[in-house]
């Protein structure tokens, strides 16, 4: 159990060290990623005072925080359906991924997941001191930032098994590059990532409800944000294990008939 | 006469590699239309996100959606038309760090051109047509005046509105050979610069109109022809004579292209690359 | 006649960042080298000697720091549009084919692109394809060619449009020995009619045997040898070596005139003499070895370019 750990310890490592070689590539994220933010402050707030000062439950910071904080998770939320795996199913490698004594998908897994934790440094959080510059409302209670992290970290899980599944359909499909680009186009839109879900008209924010993308990005900002309270966090963290338990379960069970697939085919 | 031949002769080149690109394109019919769809999509999507706010509070910087349907139209078409020929200006950074720019110089065509006639992405017609059905509503749903001055506003938006947008995938080439690893920054004003152009210009603050209603003269491309054409109110600091001041911005943006383009070529001989 | 290149202190540095700190580097130090018309010449140096930055500025590609260039008369940076005309350049890294279309298809495009009329790209494409046999590749992608006909389609890229001078950059790099022997062929026999002035750089010292007439050897940016190939050999003493293999274990070969023995192995049945081709011939070594033993086999290993460049930069020291 222990050696176990620390074999995904070092991989999240790995992941964490692989990141840190792209400074510039960083930075040329954030003042990207910045000036979104700008122009979605512009637009959004108008919409937000053009309502009368509130939205859906989003006021001027509230809409503030939900900007700032979406523009932080966009180095680190896979909202582009691109993977290694992808790449490495495509040209046989993964044969070798199937020889090492490790769960393919948790290893994967874990290995973005570190990428992922890791780009928060860079490209979250000088999205985050704009924010504060800009202003951002802060939850009502003190119990929201846990819960918040919780949910951004099975945010940043979900989006990266998710975009694992979009890897897997490689092992039957010839060339992936379709899916991955349909994932890329709704992901964003789905998640809120340009206009929060909550403005959505009801047909389409159900639609989007009945996909994994809003957990991905909505619901741990609107956790964050304080449009909703406790009982709401605790149902929008339920939502996401579930979603978390669903394209988890999807993925294991994909990977294994992948696995028998590969064998039958040789490779 | 002889002047027509010489005209044909030199483009001769450009037009060769541009059919054998557009060709190669449409091989693999599947894959073709694979990406004719994705890019639809990408660009109905990018409608949706107006038309969800503008559906959340129907107004929005005195505006109403079949006003804005009009703003995105014309930028949206003019964008799809000018990343038609010039999106793969973002290439750049990949020729530059497999060295493989130097092969343009050992050809005896301008390097900027050779760039530009380099490839062409059919698939961008997908979107294009996007932005063509959005003005076509917006033209309809609209009560324009179908005069000879409103047919040539809607002319000179268009044309200097693709012309203001290759600037900026030009611009951006520019500058990739001092970012190279860090080129996704040049995407703040190129595609940035679309979805600011597909906003009412009027909701920014003055920073912002500074910067993409003038300086990345976005609001050039749309919103302000829309205001002189629908005769709406004019917002503060961008008067709606402005409407008619696209070749100006286009002007504009191509002396800034062009200089930085230079600088950046300036910088690859210089041994910086 | 005037020189087809002519450098005069041709100097280049570069800005380095050294982590937090800049410093100068001089790839290229004052290089002043004329090269005339029909000339073949090998320029070789170690990894980062200077010679891509050499050639880099020869075609207009680079700014030179200080000194002058003029390439078939033209100055490259300035002229170079003009230049492209006049130039073929194989760059072995880098294709100047179109990836996914036919090899045709882009002799196609490069014909366009040099403006040549129809007849006479015809003309040139159907001598290169016979002469560099790509006839059974022309329809293929060049995506999918081997190296060896990659490297071929390459040259006939560079000498479509029939340049004065063809620079060739690693020409053979990564090639069988059969394709790099019908590539040397075919150059020497492209000099041989159309009188080509061509300037190679190369790790291959076979390379330089059968192509070049005249070598130049730098070292850190600086001219370190110009002369012939005969007497690059002298001025560094490099060796050939003969290996031997016996019928029977012997003792270790010594004494054998104008040759040395280097090392024995498996108790003497292969042994390694090395002798200067200045003062013998491998024949000859071989004749006097026969005399004693009894040989099963042997070859020659010619001196490795790496070796033949290291002795000339401690010669330097």
């Amino acid at each position: 159990m222990r050696a176990t750990a620390r074999v995904y310890w070092r991989l999240l490592r790995a992941g964490i060290r692989r990141q840190s070689a792209y400074r510039l590539a960083a930075f040329g994220g954030v003042a990207a990623n910045a000036t979104f933010g700008l122009l979605k402050v512009e637009v959004l707030f108008a919409t937000v005072r053009a309502a009368g000062g509130e939205l859906a439950g989003y006021d001027v910071g509230r809409m503030s925080t939900y900007i700032w904080l979406s523009q932080a998770l966009l180095g680190s939320v896979n909202l582009t359906g691109r993977t290694d795996i992808a790449e490495r199913i495509k040209d046989g490698r993964v044969a070798v991924d199937f020889l090492r004594p490790l769960d393919v998908q948790a290893a994967e897994i874990t290995t973005e997941v570190g990428r992922a934790l890791f780009a928060l440094i860079p490209r979250g959080i000088p999205m985050l001191v704009i924010g504060l510059f800009v202003g951002m409302a802060q939850p009502g209670s003190v119990a929201a930032y846990p819960l918040g992290a919780v949910s951004l970290l099975l945010a940043i899980v979900i989006s990266v098994a998710t975009a694992y599944l979009v890897g897997v359909a490689g092992f039957w499909l010839v060339e992936t590059h379709g899916v991955q680009v349909f994932y890329l186009v709704v992901s964003g839109f789905l998640a809120g990532l340009f206009v929060p879900i909550r403005l959505f008209p009801r047909w389409l924010w159900v639609a989007a409800q009945a996909t994994p993308f809003p957990s991905m990005l909505a619901y741990p900002i609107d956790i964050l944000a304080g449009r909703v309270g406790l009982a709401g966090a605790l149902t929008l963290l339920a939502a996401q294990l579930a979603w978390l338990a669903g394209v988890g379960g999807l993925g294991q069970a994909l990977t294994r008939a992948g696995r028998r697939h590969l064998e039958v085919q040789g490779g | 006469m002889a002047e027509g031949v010489t005209v044909r002769a030199r483009l001769r080149p450009y037009r060769v590699v541009l059919a054998a690109r557009a060709s190669s394109q449409t091989v693999y019919r599947a894959n073709f239309v694979l990406d004719l769809i994705s890019s639809l999509l990408a660009a109905v999507v990018e409608l949706a996100e107006v038309w969800v706010l503008f559906h959340a509070v129907t107004r929005l910087g005195g505006l109403e959606f079949h006003q804005i349907l009009l703003v995105f139209g014309l930028a949206d078409l003019a964008f799809s038309l000018a990343d038609l020929a010039f999106g793969h200006c973002d290439n750049l950074p990949t020729y530059l760090r497999a060295g493989t720019l130097d092969v343009f110089y050992l050809r005896p065509q301008p390097l900027l051109l050779q760039l530009v006639t380099s490839d062409i992405s059919l698939r961008r017609l997908a979107r294009a047509a996007v932005g063509l059905a959005a003005l076509g509503a917006g033209l309809a749903v609209n009560d324009v005046a179908w005069d000879v001055g409103g047919v040539a506003l809607l002319v000179v938006a268009l044309v200097s509105g693709c012309a203001t947008f290759a600037a900026m995938f030009v611009l951006a080439g520019g500058l990739q050979f001092f970012l190279v690893d860090g080129a996704e920054m040049t995407s703040a004003f190129v595609y940035g610069g679309r979805y600011a152009a597909t906003q009412p210009a009027s909701v920014w603050s003055r920073p912002l109109q500074v910067v993409f209603g003038f300086f990345f003269p976005m609001a050039f491309t749309g919103f302000l022809p829309t205001l002189r054409l629908l005769d709406l109110p004019a917002p503060a600091w961008l008067p709606t004579w402005l409407g008619w001041c696209g070749p100006l911005a286009a002007l504009w943006a191509w002396a800034l292209a062009l200089l930085c383009w230079h600088w950046g070529v300036r910088h690859y001989r210089g041994g910086g690359g | 006649m005037s020189a087809i290149v002519e450098t005069a202190g041709l100097t280049r540095e570069f800005t380095v960042r050294d982590g937090p700190r800049r410093r100068r580097l001089t790839a290229v130090d004052d290089l002043t080298v004329r090269i005339e018309p029909g000339e073949a010449v090998g320029y070789i140096g170690a990894n980062g000697a200077g010679k891509s930055t050499t050639i880099k500025m020869l075609t207009g590609i680079l700014v030179p720091t200080s000194g002058t260039v003029t390439t078939c008369g033209l100055r490259p940076v300035k002229d170079r549009r003009r230049l492209a005309r006049q130039i073929g350049v194989v760059f072995g890294q880098r294709s100047q084919l179109w990836w996914d279309l036919p090899v045709r298809e882009s002799f196609r495009i490069l014909a366009a692109i040099h403006a040549l009329p129809a007849a006479v790209e015809r003309a040139r494409t159907d001598e290169l394809v016979e002469r560099l046999e790509m006839a059974d590749f022309l329809a293929t992608p060049v995506r999918q060619l081997s190296l060896g006909q990659r490297m071929r389609a390459e040259v006939a890229a560079a000498l479509l449009h029939a340049p004065r001078l063809v620079i060739l950059d690693e020409p053979t790099i990564g090639l069988d020995v059969l394709s790099k022997q019908r590539l040397r062929e075919f150059l020497i026999a492209m000099r041989r009619t159309d009188g080509t002035t061509l300037l190679l750089t190369t790790h291959d010292m076979g390379d330089v045997e059968r192509l070049c007439d005249r070598v130049l050897v730098v070292d850190h940016g600086r001219l370190a040898y110009d002369g012939d190939l005969a007497g690059l050999g002298r001025t560094t003493g490099a060796e050939r070596v003969l290996v031997v293999h016996l019928a029977a274990p012997s003792p270790d070969l010594i004494g054998i005139p104008a040759a040395r023995h280097l090392s024995s192995e498996a108790h003497g049945l292969s042994q390694r003499l090395a002798f200067d081709a200045e003062t013998t011939t491998a024949a000859r070594v071989f004749a006097a070895v026969a005399e004693r033993v009894e040989v099963l086999d042997f070859t020659v290993e010619e001196p490795d370019i790496e070796d033949v460049v290291r002795r000339i930069y401690a010669a330097r020291r």
